[in-house]
């Protein structure tokens, strides 16, 4: 086979290439010829299209995320270590700790393939943690599915959730919490959104980048093998060959989906600690999406000088790949370390006692260039930042959808209501029991809680919780939180509401919200209306984080979420790190106490639009979302964190979906305590059960801390309500709302654990 | 008293297994799979995870393991060994425990509290417990279903070797209910779930796992 020397690219100008059929537009194509002063080689061409796509450069949200840059770069904590632009952002969280933590979607790839796509993902976003010098220390899973009994949502959801299992348990990750959600909306698109936090010392964060004249490229990790190269191969079966004449001699198509080896990646994982704590990587990037273009255009774009690489020396799994494909691989389990050539050999070494393979492929040179040799020709040598980092930028069209008012206006006023107590009642269990509401345990008794003994919250908790370190007091808590269903009716608003969410989970668990995160899932780009709502939505993050004083640290975006002109819910799933000094005092979401008095705090205003039970009861979706009041949720917060610290309340749980209804269900289940409540009777019992106004939370409180806890309230000016008290466990346990209906807890717990095992376990 | 915990290639709760030991008071000490000295401990705890991947039958691969030999010869004249969850697999492989632990009969991998019976008081690692003593401790396997043919059960039972049952759901399929056995002389025991995710309040469901790391301790410390 023929290969595409820069020579002969040079010589012969006009040979045909497939750029469309790689994703590059005829004046993205133009601009490479431009920079390159000729035709790229068709590996050049793999590299630009593989990283000139939306997925690697971010062209089409590139300028609307810039807001995010521009919030200030530090928390109430310090400086950030790492902001946007790194593999992960890194916040310093005290005692000389720093934390990083990210979400990326892997979508597509968990459509086609449920168990690899969703493995995959996992496997991508610990690496990502790694690669900035930290211990993975958890992970969480977002997920959103179909209608949950629609067949393809039984194709997808149980691999989904046995891949995120899979690999996550067998790398000794534990999972601490993440969402699952089915809307229509999401058949033929879910999303599998992975996070993973790790935790480092501060002298330990590594950067990627390619530093220091002669120094060493190694690669390391698994072999590599056609996993993922999907179109790519197009340049190596039809048009190279077609172009010179040959036979297509190259290997056949390959599945577009990666395959995971999680053994592979504890080992390295285990491998790269020790290396970093050697004290000899002087860089490093993991190896994701792009493979090694991304891995070696990065690392030299970011260094100073340039690199060359030997591409023949790369360990395959499958010998017959062209240097198309090589570069093209997004094989899993592999890292990219610069070392000097001093340290080279300690470097084999620690690989070695890991059984890792490790090979150097490359070295830093001064040419400013990244070139890519294949048995003695060069096949690649092209400006690393114009590959990696100054690729197309996009001002998409964007247009307010002509639907949006009448979506708006189709307010939830005239859905019927329940209004007797048996009524009531039956709504309650209609909604604990519905796919979205109803106990997770089926999906998240699949994942390891406890590996790594250092968590202290786990799902169903608001918030998962992890000590930073066995000898320390020190944690940090996470949500991820989104609703899409808000996002669709405003996508300011939603954006808002999903952060306020996740900032009030990680409040409720004791720990103070620190920074943010986001993977923002939309539909295709190329559609105004979708731009429209993205543009909203990063607005109203960036006005929230500015508001909340929280930096966005990093985050991803995934488009083309949809099916024909069918876009997904807008989903900005928003992640919210916080940080408690002392994890002891830490607040669980169960009733624990009989006697102790319930309080609700926050206003509780009418407001049903996007709620639950509307898209339960009546499967409406109409009208305005709650009401973004940041300023109340920042006062709910600050008393959050407080009452833990001061050991205040013995539990706490926030009012989202479902509204109060649903979080007495919730934090009655969870220990199996009862509650007698009375609903505050200024408000139409209905609308105290099901509306969901925001910065609202439930609190037990011991009666010897009453004073305290509502002096406290008082001072703060955070609204409070005492609404009742715990009652019994056991067998005659029950949730009874005085003079409307009672329900014993057995009832409830048959209602709402029932739901996902009838779905998915036949 | 010094208790190693051994690292294979793909241990995952090792670092809880010395953490259990630290907090029943003992010094744990770190062996690797690819060495062949036990230094000088004594008593050793096989960790869960999923060595080698177990991607052929879970602990296959690591009962060859160069530690394996010593650890091996040293069970059977008496050394005490505790297998938790990956490491029960690797006692079974090993033929010092009978029986296989096989792929759940859910076919799905379980996390979740586990009450279980304690049954036999007598071995190295559960003296500390009263017989019939309830536990809730962590489970967490996909390859946890306790199979042996009937004859093989019933000397277990027989012999009083089963150490401790499951208590109301079967979690994996367990022929019997059986989630841990011994040795005939008691040094050696195995189990599914994990003991060492149940020493502190804090990061488990209950101290019911502490038990077994105290029973070894103060074993060693009244025969030294």
């Amino acid at each position: 086979m023929t290969v595409d020397t820069v020579k002969y690219a040079a010589d012969n100008p006009d040979v045909e290439q497939p750029y469309r059929e790689l994703g590059l537009k005829d004046d993205e194509y133009a601009r490479i010829r431009e920079i390159l002063g000729r035709r790229p080689t068709s590996c050049e061409l793999a590299m630009y299209s593989v990283m000139w796509s939306e997925h690697c450069s971010y062209k089409s949200s590139k300028v609307h995320l810039r807001k995010f840059g521009d919030l200030p770069a530090e928390t109430h904590r310090g400086k950030l270590l790492a902001g946007i632009g790194e593999n992960a952002g890194v916040v310093d969280v005290g005692e000389g700790y720093a934390v990083t933590f990210k979400v990326e979607s892997h979508n597509h790839p968990s459509y086609v393939e449920p168990y690899q796509g969703a493995a995959t993902g996992v496997g991508g976003i610990v690496r990502d943690i790694l690669a900035m010098g930290a211990r993975p220390v958890a992970v969480m899973d977002s997920l959103r599915f179909g209608p949950a009994d629609a067949p393809d949502t039984h194709r997808v959801l149980p691999g989904v959730v046995a891949g995120v299992g899979g690999y996550g348990n067998c790398l000794g990750l534990p999972n601490v919490g993440g969402e699952v959600v089915f809307d229509p909306s999401y058949a033929g698109n879910p999303l599998v959104n992975a996070l993973s936090v790790g935790v480092l010392r501060h002298e330990d964060l590594h950067l990627a980048k390619a530093a220091g004249v002669g120094n060493q490229v190694i690669l390391y990790g698994a072999k590599t093998g056609g996993d993922g190269i999907g179109g790519v191969s197009v340049l190596a079966s039809e048009s190279f060959d077609a172009a010179t004449g040959e036979g297509s001699g190259g290997p056949a198509k390959r599945p577009a989906v990666q395959v995971g080896d999680p053994f592979m990646e504890k080992l390295l994982i285990e491998c790269t600690l020790e290396l970093f704590a050697a004290g000899i990587v002087v860089g490093i990037q993991d190896l994701g999406g792009a493979g090694l273009s991304c891995a070696t255009s990065e690392l030299a774009s970011a260094g100073e000088g340039g690199m060359r690489v030997w591409l023949d020396r790369v360990p395959l799994r499958d010998t017959s790949l062209a240097p198309e494909e090589i570069l093209m691989s997004e094989s899993q389990e592999r890292m990219m370390a610069v070392v000097t050539p001093a340290d080279v050999e300690r470097f084999l070494a620690i690989c070695a006692k890991w059984d890792v393979p490790a090979t150097v492929i490359g070295e830093v040179d001064a040419s400013g260039r990244l070139t890519v040799q294949w048995l003695g020709e060069v096949v690649v040598d092209v400006p690393p930042r114009t590959v990696a980092h100054e690729g197309p930028v996009y001002h998409r069209p964007l247009a307010r959808p002509d639907w949006q008012d009448t979506l708006q206006a189709d307010v939830p006023d005239t859905l019927a209501r329940p209004r007797s107590g048996e009524d009531l009642r039956a709504t309650l269990l209609r909604l604990a029991s519905s796919p979205n509401l109803s106990d997770r345990s089926w999906v998240t008794d699949q994942y390891d809680r406890y590996v790594l003994g250092n968590t202290v919250l786990a799902q169903p908790d608001d918030a998962g919780m992890i000590r930073i370190a066995e000898d320390s007091s020190l944690g940090v808590a996470l949500a991820t939180d989104c609703n899409g269903r808000y996002a669709k009716l405003d996508p300011y608003a939603g954006t808002q509401l999903a952060l306020a969410e996740a900032y009030r989970n990680v409040a409720v668990s004791g720990a103070r919200p620190l920074a943010v995160t986001n993977c923002l899932n939309f539909g295709s780009p190329e559609d105004p209306a979708v731009m429209w709502q993205f543009e909203q939505a990063t607005l109203g993050l960036a006005d929230a984080c500015r508001e909340l004083g929280l930096p966005v640290t990093g985050g991803n975006v995934s488009f083309y979420n949809q099916t024909g002109d069918q876009a997904i819910l807008p989903t900005p799933v928003v992640g919210v790190l916080g940080v408690i000094d002392d994890v002891r005092q830490r607040t669980p979401q169960g009733w624990r106490t009989p006697g102790a008095a319930i309080y609700l705090l926050g206003s509780t205003r009418e407001e049903l639009a996007g709620s639950e039970w509307a898209h339960v009861a009546h499967g409406h979706l109409g009208g305005l979302p709650p009401r973004v009041d940041l300023a109340a949720e920042r006062q709910l917060a600050d008393v959050l964190v407080d009452v833990a610290r001061d050991g205040l309340v013995e539990a706490a749980h926030d009012l989202s979906d479902g509204g109060l209804a649903q979080a007495l269900v919730e934090a009655s289940l969870r220990a199996g305590f009862g509650a007698r409540v009375s609903l505050p009777e200024d408000l139409d019992p209905f609308v105290a059960l099901f509306s969901e106004s925001s910065a609202r939370a439930v609190v037990a409180v011991r009666p010897e801390s009453e004073v305290a806890f509502t002096d406290l309230c008082a001072t703060r000016g955070v609204p409070y309500a005492s609404i009742g008290v715990v009652t019994e466990s056991g067998e005659s346990a029950r949730l009874a709302f005085a003079g409307l209906f009672d329900v014993p807890l057995a009832e409830l717990r048959a209602a709402w654990t029932s739901v996902l095992p009838a779905l998915f376990e036949a | 008293m010094r208790i190693g915990v051994v690292t294979f290639p793909g241990s995952l709760d090792d670092r809880d297994a010395a953490r259990a030991v630290r907090v029943a008071g003992g010094e744990a000490v770190a062996l690797w799979h690819a060495d062949t000295d036990l230094r000088s401990v004594d008593a050793v705890v096989l960790p869960g995870g999923f060595s080698y991947g177990d991607y052929l039958r879970a602990g296959a691969i690591a009962r060859f393991a160069p530690i394996m030999t010593g650890i091996i010869a040293a069970a059977r004249g008496g050394f005490p060994v505790l297998g938790i969850c990956n490491g029960f697999q690797v006692l079974c492989e090993s033929h010092l425990l009978p029986g296989a632990l096989v792929r759940n009969d859910r076919r799905k991998f379980v996390c979740r509290d586990q009450r279980l019976r304690v049954e036999k008081t007598s071995t190295f690692w559960t003296s500390d417990y009263a017989a019939g003593q309830e536990i809730v401790i962590p489970i967490k396997n996909g390859e946890g279903g306790y199979v042996a043919d009937d004859s093989t059960l019933d000397r277990l039972e027989g012999e009083g070797r089963v150490v401790v049952r499951y208590v109301g759901d079967n979690p994996n399929g367990s022929y019997r209910d059986i989630a841990g056995i011994s040795n005939e002389a008691g040094n050696v025991v195995g189990l599914m779930p994990h003991p060492e995710h149940a020493v502190e309040t804090l990061c488990g469901p209950t101290t019911d796992g502490l038990g077994f790391f105290t029973s070894i301790l103060n074993r060693l410390v009244a025969t030294s």
